[in-house]
């Protein structure tokens, strides 16, 4: 912070409203108050953070919460009921073997909820403006009332020609395979689905620990329920089915929990095994992008070919670092991404641009003083931006559809370009579904809805038509599994 | 007193920016991170072709290094697997370890290619990996000294 040129401002003492964090604009002996901000602090999705940082998950926990005690309070059921009878008639390893599992489907679990998917940061305001650039330049002049078709680039990949769309959030071109989740509001890349039972989306960053948690899982939940199973049994054989019972009433409720749960869980890793091995993500599948049907030469272009490379390049493969540096420090030239501020202009006044030689120390955000900078003086940081907080992006618009996702899943796919005809299903938030994950395909749930238009984004009708086809093609894919 | 200021923020908000130039990615080979090797018209007067070229060329290299998969890549996956990826505590992935010397790299280009030639090379892994941002400054027709001198500090630490 340093003083304006005004002498009545250098009077008085401030409290800084903002603190513009680096160590190197902390020269003119202002008290500094608070510790450097991380960049996590003003991460534009909607993603929540703990840890100082270190914790990125989704909005909404509630149903992590759910899967996280279900785990736990069935595993210690089975471990403080049934293990020292099995223990000590059948063999230790039993306990040994169950707590092994039970470690690492949480350690799983926390990996896949807590790490970062693969957001992709968005776009600085320069890129922003080349981009636009590029863009207007394609489209040729507009008249008043011309709609501009939707932005998309083709690209061609390993001969097959993939469409990149244009990320309105995020002012990007999404890379192959990145989607938009419109509950964290960010792109991930190689977007398979937001899962609700991780609490996080499931991405390039963390899709293995994903798969091996509900596969490990799997193999957890067979395993409780076979030596529940066999305990009873067992003690039937010496007191009766009914007194064995009241022995251990806690079986029960295990059988009954795993009973329920092993087949979504052991449907959901099946499924993740074909989709692993023929190196597609969830997302390509519903919408059928490499399917025959589509188009007769079409192809995945990201295979390779034979299944065993697939899987070891999706579970041994090098893992990426992240890329949004979440517990960075916010330094004054970090440039900061567009606010989603409906399209308008990225000069607008919820960004602020610093210019060194004059600026008003305290009043983080006068646009009277600072708008004025802005076109001069491309590539500054807004400093302010934390204060003046990043506009919210726009607000995804969950209908209350009462959600059930495909085997418990929630697929959510938001497409800019077909705003009417999302692939969106959205959970209830806070009440999980009817017992633990009944698989289910609902139909009906795959209507398309509306109400989740944004105005202020751009859409051709002339292409709704083509769109709405390929979303009904894969609605109809989808029902048929 | 206005307060004076000597370092880079300084340089990059100075109006002797002119503009900046972005290579974007090339996914002609899939998500592999790649950067197209075609020379920007805005660059034409400012840097030599061929260098130019052998620069972006030699960080497809590094990324592809990066990204290969391959018997030390298994390995190191299932290590890690193994360990319940607590090895990452003490180990770098071979990644980072790339991302290390791609750093530095850029770092020395810009020292002894760009900065004299009034350009700045930004790591892509600050923007996303999407871009490589080459910042152009004014030519001044003087000899760049005030950015060479501050290219150093300019590299944000990561």
């Amino acid at each position: 912070m340093h003083l304006g040129l005004d002498e009545p401002v250098r009077e008085c003492q401030y409290n800084p409203i903002c603190t513009r964090n680096s160590s190197s604009m902390e020269t003119s002996g202002h008290k500094k108050k608070r510790t450097p901000r991380r960049k996590w602090q003003i991460f534009p999705g909607r993603n929540r953070f703990y840890c100082n940082g270190r914790v990125m998950m989704a909005r909404q926990t509630g149903v992590f919460y759910l899967t996280l005690v279900l785990i736990m309070v069935t595993s210690g059921l089975f471990f403080a009921f049934d293990c020292p009878f099995l223990a000590s008639n059948l063999t230790p390893a039993i306990p040994v073997i169950g707590g092994v599992l039970f470690v690492f489907v949480l350690g799983m679990l926390f990996r896949a909820s807590f790490s970062d998917p693969g957001v992709l940061p968005r776009a600085t305001p320069d890129e922003a403006a080349d981009l636009e650039r590029q863009i207007d330049a394609a489209n040729g002049p507009s008249g008043p009332g011309y709609r501009p078709p939707p932005r998309t680039r083709e690209v061609v990949v390993n001969g097959q020609t993939v469409k990149l769309k244009y990320c309105f959030t995020c002012k990007i071109f999404r890379p192959p395979r990145a989607s938009h989740c419109s509950l964290c509001d960010n792109c991930v890349e190689r977007f398979d689905h937001h899962c609700p039972w991780v609490g996080n989306c499931v991405g390039k960053r963390n899709y293995r620990f994903f798969y091996l948690f509900i596969l490990s899982l799997s193999f957890l939940t067979i395993f409780i329920f076979a030596f529940v199973i066999t305990h009873v049994i067992l003690r039937s054989n010496r007191t009766g089915f009914l007194s064995a019972l009241k022995d251990s009433p806690a079986s029960v409720l295990e059988v009954l929990v795993c009973f329920f749960s092993v087949w979504s869980i052991m449907g959901l890793s099946g499924f993740h095994t074909y989709l692993i091995s023929s190196n597609q993500t969830t997302n390509e599948d519903i919408k059928g992008s490499w399917s025959t049907k589509r188009a007769k030469d079409n192809y995945n272009p990201y295979s390779y070919g034979n299944i065993l490379t697939n899987c070891c390049a999706a579970l041994c493969g090098p893992l990426p670092p992240s890329l949004i540096d979440r517990r960075g420090l916010i330094q004054s030239d970090t440039p900061q991404p567009v606010s989603h501020s409906n399209g308008s202009s990225m000069y607008n006044s919820t960004q602020l641009h610093t210019h060194m030689a004059a600026t008003t120390p305290l009043l983080h955000s006068d646009p009277v003083m600072m708008g004025g900078e802005g076109p001069t003086l491309p590539g500054k940081s807004s400093l302010g931006g934390p204060c003046a907080s990043l506009a919210p992006s726009q607000p995804s618009l969950p209908s209350s559809m009462p959600g059930l996702g495909c085997a418990g899943d929630m697929l959510t796919l938001r497409d800019p370009d077909t705003h009417c005809h999302h692939h969106h299903f959205v959970s209830p938030e806070e009440t999980p579904s009817p017992g633990p994950m009944p698989l289910t395909l609902p139909c009906p749930a795959h209507m398309t809805h509306g109400g989740h238009m944004n105005p202020a984004q751009l859409y051709d009708p002339a292409s709704q038509d083509s769109l709405h086809e390929d979303s009904v093609r894969g609605l109809v894919k989808l029902s048929s599994v | 007193l206005p307060p004076q200021f000597h370092n880079l923020q300084e340089l990059r908000q100075s109006p002797s920016l002119a503009t900046k130039v972005f290579i974007q990615r090339d996914y002609s080979e899939g998500t592999v991170c790649r950067f197209q090797t075609k020379f920007p018209s805005e660059l034409g007067s400012r840097i030599e072709r061929m260098l130019f070229e052998d620069t972006v060329k030699t960080l497809n290299t590094y990324y592809a290094e990066a990204e290969k998969v391959g018997g030390q890549s298994y390995m190191e996956g299932c290590l890690a697997c193994a360990t319940a990826y607590f090895i990452f505590l003490c180990m770098e992935t071979r990644y980072e370890k790339v991302l290390k010397k791609i750093s530095g790299y850029i770092q020395e280009q810009n020292e002894k290619i760009y900065a004299p030639r009034g350009l700045l090379l930004t790591d892509p892994v600050e923007r996303g990996m999407r871009v490589i941002e080459v910042s152009v400054f004014e030519d001044r027709g003087s000899s760049g000294s005030s950015p060479s001198s501050n290219v150093s500090s300019g590299i944000s630490q990561r």
